[in-house]
């Protein structure tokens, strides 16, 4: 067993995990931050992304190990006192998502990239989020709420807190 | 799957790395971005008994420009590589490629070295690399060696790494001017695996073509270049006839593997398909480079 530290959400959290735990289930099972979801577990369905030092990472293609010393944010993260982000109303308001399963994936990596890309246009949104899976929506809906959320931010229009 | 056990070393320097490689033969795999490793833990296709981890070798990331060469360090992530500079202007080729690797969150951690000594036959990256003549530098116990992309690709998921040796950096020549670049591929779905792709290279001469490069990803277990009509074109002038005619020797003499993405006519057919539209993009391009 390794003992490990790395700020989760802004708090540091440690651990004492076996090298072959992934970031996902660290984040989940050590840290009861069950928000990040586990779909695929081999790096194909985006359920489990994360932010891990400002870029988009699938946590179960990370180990726990390999975190140690990084700044890692999830879903728990994004509205830390309860309100809703701009991305997350934006969501909310485009009926995004059904059973909620790929959510915190999806929202995960549209944070990430709205914030590196906030002129980013349709076709742009559609790649960055081509490696998230979706069972139920079709995709329309998830488009459409990144959509609207890049276009609330630009007009300066921030419905509860705003992301970073 | 959860993964299966394995002891685990991150070594502080890369002399550390060739030992701990050496002492395990091969039953230690080095781990880089993961990308690729990771999933074959999690569906139990690799076993190894050690994970070497040279996350911590920062000396074998960055890019940088010498004697007409451009070195990329394995462990140059994918993102770093694509948002560099250096690569789009000097190697144009590979710029135009890694935007295709999987999706952005695994750009962010896989690397150059990974997809090079993970040597997919479908991969974008490899193609790259045998179309420009990159080179691999690796370094094992008996010391340093510089293998051309020609001997790197053995076979399916095989390079002429030995199991003590580590990928130290690939070495890409600098672009030559009037060249235009290309790289087509056609997949089910944004971000997959190419059912085929084209690497595609014009070196435009006084309009004449001076040099022609053209490898394909998917069409058999290495990346396969297309000498016979790369010769062809060399010294003729860019025209629809002229590439259709490349377009028919590229793919004459291949035999395509057959899988559930595509038979291998639809292969054969989409390779000559690619041909076409890789040369005309790469002929456009070489005007506007001019
Ligand atoms: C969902 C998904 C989609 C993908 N789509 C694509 C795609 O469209 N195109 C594509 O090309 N790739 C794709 N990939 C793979 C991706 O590009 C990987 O990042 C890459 O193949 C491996 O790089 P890595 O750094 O992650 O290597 P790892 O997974 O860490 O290692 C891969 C192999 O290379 C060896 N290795 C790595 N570095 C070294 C080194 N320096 N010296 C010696 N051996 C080394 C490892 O031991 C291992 O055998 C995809 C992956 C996923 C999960
Ligand atoms: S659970 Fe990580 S990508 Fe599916
Ligand atoms: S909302 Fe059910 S999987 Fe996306």
């Amino acid at each position: 067993m390794t003992d490990i530290a790395m700020t989760v959400n802004g708090a540091t959290r440690t651990g004492s995990v076996e090298a072959r735990k992934t970031l996902a289930d660290f984040l989940r099972d050590d840290l009861d931050l069950t928000g990040t979801h586990v779909g695929c577990e081999h790096g194909v369905c985006g359920a489990c992304t994360v932010i891990v030092d400002g870029r988009a990472v699938r946590s179960c293609l990370m180990l726990a190990v390999q975190a140690a010393g990084s700044e890692v944010t999830t879903i728990e993260g994004l509205a830390p006192d309860g309100a809703l982000g701009t991305l997350q109303q934006a969501m909310w308001d485009s009926h995004s998502f059904q059973c909620g399963f790929c959510t915190p994936g999806f929202v995960m990596q549209a944070s990430a990239f709205l914030s590196a890309h906030p002129d980013a246009d349709e076709q742009q949104i559609r790649a960055a989020l081509s490696g998230n899976l979706c069972r139920c929506t079709g995709y329309q809906s998830i488009i459409d709420g990144v959509l609207l959320a890049a276009r609330r931010s630009r007009a300066g229009i921030s419905e509860g807190i705003s992301e970073g | 799957m959860k993964l299966p056990r394995f002891d685990y070393e991150a070594p502080a320097t890369v002399a550390e790395a060739v030992e701990l490689l050496a002492a395990h033969e091969d039953q230690a795999s080095v781990l880089a971005g993961g990308q690729s490793l990771i999933p074959l833990l999690a569906l139990r296709l690799a076993r190894p008994a050690v994970l070497i981890d040279i996350n911590g070798l920062g000396e074998l990331s960055g890019v940088s420009v010498t004697d007409g060469f451009v070195t990329i360090g394995a462990l140059t992530r994918e993102f770093a590589a694509e948002e560099s500079a250096t690569v789009a202007d000097a190697v144009p080729l590979l710029a135009a490629a890694l935007p295709l690797i999987g999706h952005e969150a695994i750009r962010s951690r896989g690397t150059i070295g990974g997809s090079m000594a993970h040597a997919d036959p479908a991969a974008e990256l490899p193609a790259v690399a045998r179309a420009l003549d990159a080179e691999f530098v690796v370094r094992g116990q008996s010391g340093d060696r510089v293998i051309p992309a020609a001997e790197w690709f053995e076979g399916y998921l095989t390079t002429s790494r030995r199991s003590d040796e580590i990928l130290l950096e690939v070495r890409f020549p600098a672009v030559m001017p009037g060249t235009g670049v290309a790289f087509q591929e056609i997949a089910r779905r944004h971000g997959d695996f190419a059912i085929v792709g084209l690497a595609a290279s014009l070196t435009l001469d006084d309009g004449a073509i001076g040099d022609a490069r053209l490898a394909f990803a998917g069409l058999a277990d290495v990346p396969v270049r297309a000498a016979e009509a790369e010769a062809f074109l060399v010294g003729q002038r860019p025209s629809a006839g002229l590439f259709e005619e490349a377009a028919r020797r590229a793919t004459a003499g291949l035999d395509p593997p057959a899988d559930l993405h595509g038979s291998s006519e639809y292969r054969k057919k989409i390779a000559a398909t690619l041909v076409r539209r890789g040369l005309q993009a790469a002929a456009r391009n070489a005007g506007e480079r001019q």
